[in-house]
């Protein structure tokens, strides 16, 4: 290392990648992970998410599970909790809605509506 | 690069080591590959988290979940549970399990919760044997800062103003002896760091090296930068073989990065650093006898002065500075002085690690602002005294320090109000004692190791102390004699005022301080013959009640030197006083209660 200008590289490389154990103001992403959750295809909208949120360096967005909410006909159930704590609750998710939400919800801040558990509620 | 959406943390600490986390961490390897979680959690090893006894320790990130004494059959519910499901397993949180609000993460377990961590900062958050997480958490950006930006004169006046003392026991102020050091002049200097730790009990230095090596290596580089060295040696006991093992890694990663060696960042500064290993004598940690040993030769004690900041390593000017003091060094540098003189007290700047131990109910290792009161420490972060026995004193400072009465539990702990109460700060051992400690007997311990530990070079310290020992060997076994006290007394006296170096100066402290707090016990024992705390085994004995005997002979059994003689159902059995050695067996096991200790 001839200078910190390398120093720097190493550490913002790093920092993305253990950062979860300091800083806990990204957003987060809980997918319900219980039985019900994982039988209705929990397993591969996570992977979706980790994925997406790879290719696009949100390093800062935590992905999380939880059990299992108690609509189960509703799963798989992903959360997306933004900085402020405001929760947003998609229902029936797919590995493509996932890389949707990401793209809209996460990066745009624009929340995708018709995925809402408010959307499936009143069908 | 992966994402991982977990991290589990496992312990790989001395203590965590001992209660076997490697197994864990083999353990949690497989599950994951058979739950094909590989990819998605990542198993990270780090250094201690301070609950060693709780250990193995496993933290899991984002939760920032604690679990404490995980075994083995406990990582395929951990991994269940929490990794595949979210579900934190509760049983094995770390903390008050029985609370409504379970402690769920790191920082709400009580025993966290009033601690500060600087000296600690990354200890148990990062794995010590990569130093790209060191990095990444600020690492070597002080050091960065002080080869571009400061001057040396800078970088001493910064650790001036900060107000840190030596964390190895004295308290000089580090700036003040970075600054001798500067000034001296040859043709060479040295940095040096003391990792002797020497003080029974205590094992913070031991913990920095084995979580976070690379702070006390950079904190070095920018000493020697400040004081114009170019050559550093670290002075560890050899009997702290992960310490040694993590300390080699790291210097290997900092020379194959740059960050010691030649032309260090392109800024031509110059820096190495070699490892010195200590047998594990006390007096090597005084700092003359442990230049010598660096140099190869006998770890005597000299005469001060020359002190080593004019006269120290092979006769050049030498800077020598705790583990613990270079800890705090980076942080320093870049978050100011001014911060870290903001915590503390007025003339106890920041924060001091301590190894709490005895009787109290969470051992380990804490770090507290100074000021931080004893009580607080007992029973804020210490959880109180098992069995609910009430408090008697803490002794700090070692084999050199001296006692803390209950009467005094609200003094604001720093190095003035220790030493001024007939303690000292030392080098942060801190043991909790209830009202079943004697404290002659406690004094006995600590003058013991002394006597063992002296060197043998001067007289006072080398017969003086041994005949301390004699007059409380006897004072112990019932022996004590009328002026015995006041015998104590002047050899103490003698001793502090002739011994040629610390170890002696300070030897006679525990019994000095345990005879101005509770000089009644010491009587008790000379002129009664008699121990109030019912631990000098020549002054207690055991009897069964006869009224209370059921005749059932389960003592009898239990004996086991078949002191007690009786018959099954033919009245009340007897202890043969004659036989019995006092060791409270026969007490425990009596389902009646019908046997006593009588003090
Ligand atoms: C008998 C004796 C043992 C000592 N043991 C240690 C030790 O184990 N570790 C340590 O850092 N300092 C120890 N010291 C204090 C050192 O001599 C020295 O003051 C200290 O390392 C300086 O560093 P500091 O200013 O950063 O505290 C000991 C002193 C004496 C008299
Ligand atoms: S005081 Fe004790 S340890 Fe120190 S030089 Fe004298 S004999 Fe050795
Ligand atoms: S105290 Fe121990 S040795 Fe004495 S009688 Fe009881 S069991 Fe036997
Ligand atoms: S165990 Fe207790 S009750 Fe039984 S014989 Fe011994 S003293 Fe008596
Ligand atoms: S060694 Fe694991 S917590 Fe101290």
């Amino acid at each position: 290392m001839k200078s910190i200008a390398e120093l720097e590289e190493i550490r913002k490389k790093t920092l993305e990648e253990i950062s979860m154990r300091k800083n806990k103001n990204g957003m987060r992403v809980v997918v319900g992970m219980a039985t019900c959750g994982i039988a209705a295809g929990a397993r591969p909208v996570m992977t979706a998410f980790l994925e997406e949120l790879k290719t696009r360096n949100l390093h800062d967005v935590q992905v999380t599970m939880t059990g299992c909410i108690g609509v189960c006909r509703l799963e798989p159930i992903v959360d997306v909790i933004d900085t402020d704590g405001n929760k947003v609750t998609y229902v029936k998710m797919t590995p493509e809605k996932a890389r949707r939400v990401v793209a809209e919800h996460i990066v745009n801040g624009r929340i995708c509506h018709d995925l809402t558990i408010g959307a499936a509620e009143k069908e | 690069m992966q994402i991982y959406r977990a991290h589990v943390l496992v312990c790989t600490g001395t203590g965590c080591t001992a209660s076997d986390s490697e197994r864990v961490i083999s353990e949690l390897e497989k599950q994951l590959q058979e739950k094909q979680l590989t990819n998605e959690v990542k198993v990270i090893k780090t250094g201690c988290f301070g609950l060693c006894h709780q250990g193995p320790i496993v933290v899991v990130y984002p939760e920032g979940a604690m679990y404490s004494t995980v075994k083995p059959e406990d990582v395929p519910e951990i991994v269940e549970e929490h990794l595949l499901k979210g579900r934190i397993v509760k049983r094995l949180l770390a903390g008050d399990k029985t609370a409504e609000d379970v402690a769920k993460s790191v920082e709400n377990v009580g025993f966290f919760k009033r601690q500060k961590r600087i000296a600690l900062r990354n200890c148990g958050i990062i794995n010590p044997e990569n130093i790209d997480e060191y990095i990444a958490f600020d690492g070597y950006k002080a050091l960065a800062k002080v080869l571009t930006e400061m001057k040396p004169a800078d970088v001493i006046n910064e650790i001036k103003k900060s107000g840190l003392r030596g964390r190895g026991g004295g308290g000089f102020p580090t700036g003040m002896k970075w600054e001798f050091a500067a000034r001296t002049t040859g043709d060479k200097k040295y940095v040096c760091c003391n990792a002797d730790e020497g003080d029974p009990g205590a094992f913070m230095d031991r913990s920095i090296l084995e979580g976070d090596p690379h702070s006390v290596i950079e904190a070095m580089a920018i000493a020697g930068y400040a004081i114009g060295a170019d050559q550093g040696y670290i002075y560890v006991r050899a009997e702290y073989p992960i310490a040694v093992k993590r300390l080699r890694i790291a210097i290997d990663q900092a020379k194959k990065y740059g960050l010691l060696g030649n032309n260090i960042l392109g800024t031509g500064f110059n820096f190495d650093l070699e490892l010195r290993l200590g047998a594990g004598a006390f007096v090597c940690g005084e700092e003359t006898a442990l230049l010598a040993s660096i140099e190869g030769r006998r770890g005597e004690p000299r005469p001060r002065p020359p002190f080593p900041a004019v006269k120290g390593l092979w006769g050049q000017p030498t800077l020598l500075n705790n583990v613990e003091t270079y800890a705090n060094i980076p942080v320093i540098i870049l978050k100011g002085a001014e911060w870290f003189s903001s915590i503390g007290t007025e003339k106890s700047k920041g924060t001091k690690v301590f190894a709490v131990g005895g009787k109290i109910n969470n051992t380990g290792l804490v770090e507290i602002p100074m000021g931080t009161t004893l009580r607080e420490v007992v029973y804020d972060i210490g959880g109180g005294i098992p069995g609910g026995k009430k408090f008697k004193a803490a002794q700090t400072g070692g084999p050199s320090g001296g006692c803390i009465p209950a009467s005094h539990i609200d003094t604001p702990i720093d190095y003035d109000t220790l030493t001024a109460l007939g303690s000292m700060m030392g080098s942060g051992g801190m043991i909790i004692m209830d009202e079943d400690t004697c404290m002659v007997d406690i004094a006995r311990f600590f003058l013991e190791f002394t006597v063992d530990e002296s060197c043998g070079k001067c007289p006072p310290c080398r017969i003086g102390t041994k005949r301390m020992l004699e007059i409380l060997n006897r004072i112990t076994e019932g022996k004590g004699e009328e002026g015995d006290i006041e015998k104590l007394e002047r050899l103490a006296k003698n001793i502090k005022a002739a011994a040629l170096c610390g170890l002696g100066q300070t030897a006679p402290n525990p019994v000095l301080s345990t005879l101005r707090y509770f000089r009644d016990e010491y009587e008790a024992h000379v002129r009664d013959k008699r121990c109030p705390a019912g631990v000098c085994k020549a002054m207690i004995s055991y009897m069964i009640q006869a009224d209370v005997c059921k005749s059932c002979g389960v003592c009898a059994r239990n004996c086991p030197v078949g002191a007690i003689e009786g018959e099954r159902k033919k009245g009340p059995f007897v202890i043969n006083q004659d036989k019995c050695i006092k060791c409270g067996a026969c007490v425990e096991k009596c389902p009646f209660n019908a046997i006593s200790k009588n003090v």
